[in-house]
């Protein structure tokens, strides 16, 4: 069995925020991501993802665990210097703001070459073949390139986000987002433009969205996160079918369907998260808002189990019957 | 460049009064280029039995005490007074601007320094600290340069701080780190060229200040000294002879000085427009 | 000053135009805009950015910008004629008899306020409560939209909450003084899952107790379709299409309502399935927009397209096309 392209073990990112209170904003994450796979990253605000995110993508460095990108320990090199590193070209990242991820002061053309300048080495006729050729993939026209992102529709600015990540051939791409702020008819473009890339350039994708139609559509396998743990992954459409953990659950009963009233069918989660500071590590994290909760999740934190070849739960009582009746959440007095 | 320069013209003829105010500038420049060359009598000779003359067409300006032509020597002053603001917001720009970006960039020890020096310079009224460093270091038009720049030094070091420490999780931050940007070159190559529009009113205001410095000093007594001719110098020299009636001697240089400040001023607005790039269509 | 809630429909949009002057010309923001609310019905107004259904919602609440004149078309909201209305009137009209939440809660509430203050302020600005009665009263509207401790809860700035309880917290306000109409627009965009499903529920809830009509803005059909009786289509400024939801979804009959919904990443089961819109929207600013503004990108055009007036056809269950060929 080759390598996976990336592989994450024990990953965690404590921030010290004075005194003994710490926040741990990735509590332990494990997982790899093959060649030309598509992993879908779900989960929502205060999970994490944008924390493992960077983590990923090196612009910061672990507290602690292992970062292996084609077989070779990335996460030691600190995020500093990580620029001048062989693999920084092989990682890049697509941007959620693309506005706000292009330098207001810089022309697309400008914006697609730097990293092929600070990268690649790339100047002169060179360089501008090379974007040109890269503007192209992503259906951009060229005549475009002179322009300032103020110039530019919110379409053509996520093209030029793309263009500026495969310009210098990644193997690794993240997407943090990449339509959310875009119209649903731009989006189906953007959409099929990364499949299409994905399977002309061999790219591997980590995708993350909130919107989980988009990451049914485009994932091979997902994620999903609360707290700074993933808590359920698997194959897409056997997650999206049969969620096993109840936060997969409650999140994809809250997904609007046309045509049913999903209302009677919404799994409710009741209060807000736990603490992300300090958190008792015998505890679930979904501990309280969980309607399975019992005394075992507040003795053991669960942890990430293989109940299937490829799918996997962190609960001590996964979902079985997708039918079941949802009660509100009997809680053991916490001491 | 010429989309750059398509763009300054495009601004030029939006609006009248950065028209009027470049045009203005423009001609200072010249009188400072080619004063000497052109003016009608040298502004050192002096001529006793001219002295006192009210302006006339022999002497547009009149003459001074000294029977020197006061058109000549305000002309030739042009030269001075915008070479020493020039240089001196030039260098308070260049500094100050530096180690604003540094200090909200980088934040810790840089900032901690920084914000030290730029504290202990606000802590004096600016006209005073300018005054010291002149006295300090000696009556030389170089010295007035420096004095002059560090006075005004604060301001670009807390406008580049502010806008350093905004931006400095900006999106295209992050993406330039992605794209092998090392933090001094995303400092120089991504955020410097995204504050130059708002520094460049502040250029514009400095300007003025720079020249109501330099002219200030002169007028104590400090800096440039007689005969040299320089606006605030002239004004000084002027100044007692208001009371017997010589109008011409103080009003002329103090006319031009206005005149110059309100220019620098107008400029700012304009500027910054052609600076930046969301201005255009 | 108040309105008949009892009028049938209570809201009533017709042939509503709206230009806005702009430097770089004469912006024809609403072309013959059309549709009726009644009490206690929803309707959504779906459309992509720049199609024009915000400013139809500040067109009915009279806040549209100083550059902005209604050149055509009438306003009836509980019998009231709101383009005609003085301003005085609107003030009175606003946060009594119709409201407005927004995208982005935390933007819209006042940062240096305690959250119970704010709510207060509106109740006194109506006079339903006397100044002694309004914290109080601030209190139970906060219970009423489930934040927790509300009593403490009080005393919070927006700062302090999340970015759903500023949602909750700008429904109490718009809903304190039990308005006839709930305009909603985008108020869910930002907002996590779970916290979109448990505020669009709260909403729906909360209309129902109190027979209030509410008008979503959205540019998501999904959302649209789970949360309201009725859904009109937005395209350029235009209405194309309005239509009870199940029937929408079912058999659309605008082109553009069909090509939005085959956009729609929640209805198809492919990638390859999903298509896009071609061409893109037209500039609101030329004076010779053709009399359907889609038509330029409709795969079902004909000459007599560009022709005025584009006609609207009503069918059996109250839905309307605005279309020369309609599916």
């Amino acid at each position: 069995m080759s390598e996976p392209l990336l592989q994450v073990d024990g990953l965690k990112k404590l921030y010290p925020l004075g005194g003994e209170a710490v926040l741990h904003a990735v509590a332990g994450v494990d997982f790899a991501i093959d060649r030309a796979e598509t992993i879908g990253l779900v989960g929502e605000s205060g999970c994490g993802k944008s924390t493992l995110v960077r983590l990923v993508t090196r612009l910061i460095d672990p507290s602690a665990g292992s970062i292996r990108f084609d077989g070779v320990e990335i996460g030691d090199r600190p995020a500093r210097r990580f620029g001048k590193a062989p693999e920084r070209a092989q990682i890049q990242m697509v941007f959620q703001d693309a506005t706000d991820s292009l330098n207001p002061r810089y022309t697309a053309f400008h914006a697609i070459a730097d990293p092929l300048r600070r990268l690649k080495a790339m100047s002169g006729s060179a360089l501008r073949a090379r974007v040109e050729e890269v503007a192209r993939l992503t259906g951009l026209p060229p005549e475009l390139l002179p322009r300032f992102p103020h110039q530019l529709s919110g379409g053509q600015k996520a093209r030029v986000g793309i263009a500026r990540a495969i310009a210098v051939e990644p193997r690794l791409l993240v997407l943090d987002e990449p339509t959310s702020a875009l119209d649903v008819s731009v989006q189906v473009v953007i959409l099929q433009l990364l499949q299409d890339l994905k399977e002309r350039l061999g790219l591997s994708y980590l995708f993350v969205s909130h919107d989980l139609n988009v990451v049914r559509l485009l994932c091979d396998r997902i994620l999903v996160m609360y707290l700074g743990r993933i808590v359920e992954s698997g194959p897409a459409e056997e997650v999206f079918n049969a969620p096993r953990h109840p936060y997969t659950r409650a999140l994809l009963s809250a997904v609007p369907t046309p045509g049913t009233t999903s209302r009677d069918r919404r799994i409710p989660l009741p209060g807000e998260p736990r603490s992300p500071i300090n958190p008792d590590p015998k505890i679930c994290s979904l501990y309280g808002r969980c309607y399975r909760s019992a005394e075992r999740c507040t003795e053991v934190m669960p942890a990430l189990d293989e109940i299937a070849p490829g799918r996997r739960v962190a609960c001590h009582f996964p979902v079985l019957d997708l039918d079941e009746a949802v009660a509100e959440p009997v809680l053991v007095s916490q001491a | 460049m010429t989309e750059a320069l398509r763009h300054a013209r495009y601004v030029l003829s939006e609006n009248l009064v950065t028209t009027f105010a470049f045009s203005l500038f423009t001609f200072f420049v010249l009188c400072a280029i080619l004063g000497p060359a052109i003016v009608p009598y040298d502004p050192l000779a002096s001529d006793t039995a001219q002295a006192l003359n009210p302006p006339s067409l022999a002497h547009f300006f009149g003459t001074d005490q000294l029977g020197r032509d006061i058109f000549s020597r305000v002309v030739v002053a042009t030269r001075l007074d915008l070479g020493i603001a020039v240089t001196s917001v030039a260098l308070a720009f260049g500094v100050g601007t530096i180690g604003g970006l540094v200090a909200g960039y980088f934040g810790g020890w840089a900032d901690r320094i920084i914000g030290r020096i730029v504290d202990t310079i606000m802590a004096f009224p600016l006209f005073v600290l300018a005054m010291g460093i002149v006295a300090a270091l000696g009556n030389t038009v170089a010295n007035i340069v420096y004095a002059t720049a560090i006075i005004n030094l604060p301001i670009y070091a807390r406008l580049a701080r502010t806008e350093a420490n905004v931006r400095r999780e900006a999106g295209f931050v992050e993406a330039a780190r992605l794209c092998g940007n090392s933090e001094w070159r995303i400092v120089l190559t991504q955020l410097l060229p995204n504050i130059m529009p708002l520094m460049m009113v502040q250029v514009s205001l400095t300007l003025g200040y720079a020249i109501l410095n330099a002219a200030g000093l002169s007028f104590i007594g400090l800096g440039v000294r007689p005969p040299t001719a320089e606006w605030g110098i002239m004004v000084a020299e002027g100044a007692s002879n208001i009371v017997s009636g010589e109008w011409w001697i103080a009003l002329f240089p103090g006319l031009v000085l206005m005149a110059a400040v309100f220019c620098f001023n107008l400029m700012g607005d304009g500027l910054r427009d052609m600076v930046d790039p969301r201005k255009r269509t | 000053m108040s309105i008949d809630r009892q009028s049938v429909p209570l809201l009533a949009i017709e042939d509503l135009s709206v230009e806005f002057r702009t430097r770089s010309g004469l912006v024809r923001a609403l072309d013959r805009v059309g549709f009726t609310l009644k009490r206690g019905e929803t309707l959504a107004l779906v459309g992509e950015s720049g199609s024009g259904k915000s400013v139809t919602a500040m067109a009915i609440m009279g806040i549209l910008d100083d550059a902005a004149h209604a050149t055509n078309g009438r306003i009836t909201f509980g019998g009231l004629d709101m383009l005609a209305a003085s301003p005085r009137v609107l003030d009175e009209i606003r946060g009594r008899e119709v409201a407005m939440i927004f995208q982005n809660p935390r933007a819209a509430l006042n940062p240096i306020r305690p959250i119970g203050k704010q709510i207060a302020d509106i109740l006194l600005r109506h006079g339903n409560v006397t100044a002694a009665q309004a914290p109080d009263r601030a209190i139970e509207m906060l219970s009423s939209v489930r934040i927790p401790d509300p009593k403490r809860r009080a005393n919070s700035y927006p700062f302090e909450l999340s970015g759903g309880m500023c949602q909750r917290v700008m429904i109490a306000m718009a809903l304190a003084c039990e308005p006839a109409l709930l305009i909603a627009d985008e108020p869910t965009t930002g907002l996590d899952i779970t916290t979109q499903a448990t505020i669009m529920d709260l909403i729906a809830e909360l209309a129902a107790v109190h027979s209030m009509a509410t008008l979503l803005i959205t540019h998501d059909l999904g959302l649209a379709s789970e949360y309201c009786d009725r859904i009109a289509v937005m395209h350029a400024g235009q209405i194309v299409e309005t239509a009870p939801t199940a029937s929408l979804f079912a058999s659309p009959r605008h082109p553009y309502t069909a090509k939005l919904i085959a956009a729609t990443p929640g209805e198809v089961p492919h990638l390859a399935d999903l298509a896009s819109i071609p061409g893109g929207l037209p500039d609101l600013r030329r004076a010779d927009l053709p009399a359907c503004r889609y038509s330029a990108r409709c795969e079902r055009m004909e000459d007599d397209c560009m022709l005025p007036p584009v006609p609207r056809l009503v069918l059996a269950d109250g839905a309307e096309v605005v279309c020369r060929h309609p599916r």
